[in-house]
């Protein structure tokens, strides 16, 4: 019953991460293609970590694959958040048939900030030297 | 038969990153494949460990993925710094 349930959840990562894979492969734009590698394969991995622990059945097993599961799930949006961040300020080119960009004019394109920060900041750094 | 499908699945995962890391139009864009490609090995390390039966290699596993966030990491840290000086506009 385990090795069956762990064979079906290994198999299930498996596919999502092929998923994944052929999302990164044939997606036309660097964005769209984080947004089908990331979560899959976040996904996929945690199957299989989670079919691997079923497998063994082990206490050490079981703790080594709900560290790398817990590790992935806080690291892969952080990770992905940084590279896609800095893809968009390095001017990366967006799909053809992208309908709005939601972050155009948002940004100082030198300084890496929001606009309305930089306002913000400058309003107080005024009030303070006025008095 | 399940265990020869997750592998065929796995290696075909493997060489559509590579495709993506050989072909990206943008530096991104390989990255992109690189941390797939790291994730994918991540996955394919714990298969590994169970068809073979040794524990051991999970550890290898949870290495790769600590390195491989830093990796990542660092190329976004650099490409946003640095931007892509060799592109035009």
């Amino acid at each position: 019953m385990a090795q069956n349930l762990s064979a079906f959840l290994m198999f299930f990562g498996a596919l999502l991460m092929f998923i994944a894979a052929l999302g990164v492969a044939r997606m036309p734009d660097l964005f769209t293609r984080m947004h089908s590698s990331t979560k899959s394969a976040t996904l996929g991995v945690g199957f299989i970590m989670l079919g691997a622990a079923f497998h063994f059945g082990e206490i050490g097993m079981t703790m080594r694959a709900v560290a790398i599961i817990v590790f992935i799930f806080l690291t892969a949006p952080v990770a992905a958040h940084m590279l896609g961040r800095a893809a968009y300020f390095a001017g990366v080119p967006l799909w053809e048939g992208t309908l709005s960009d939601a972050l155009r004019g948002h940004y100082d394109r030198r300084t890496h900030r929001l606009i309305n920060d930089e306002k913000i900041e400058e309003q107080l750094f005024e009030g303070e030297n006025g008095r | 038969m399940t265990q020869g499908l997750t592998i065929a699945f796995l290696i075909a995962a493997v060489l559509f990153c590579l495709y993506r890391v050989a072909r990206g139009p943008s530096l991104p864009d390989r990255v992109v494949g690189l941390d797939l490609l790291s994730s994918v090995t991540v996955g394919f390390i714990a298969v590994y460990a169970v068809v073979s039966g040794e524990i051991i290699y999970i550890d290898v596993a949870m290495v790769l993925a600590l390195i491989a966030f830093l990796g990542t990491v660092a190329f976004a840290y650099f490409i946003e710094k640095g931007g892509m000086p060799w592109r035009k506009t």
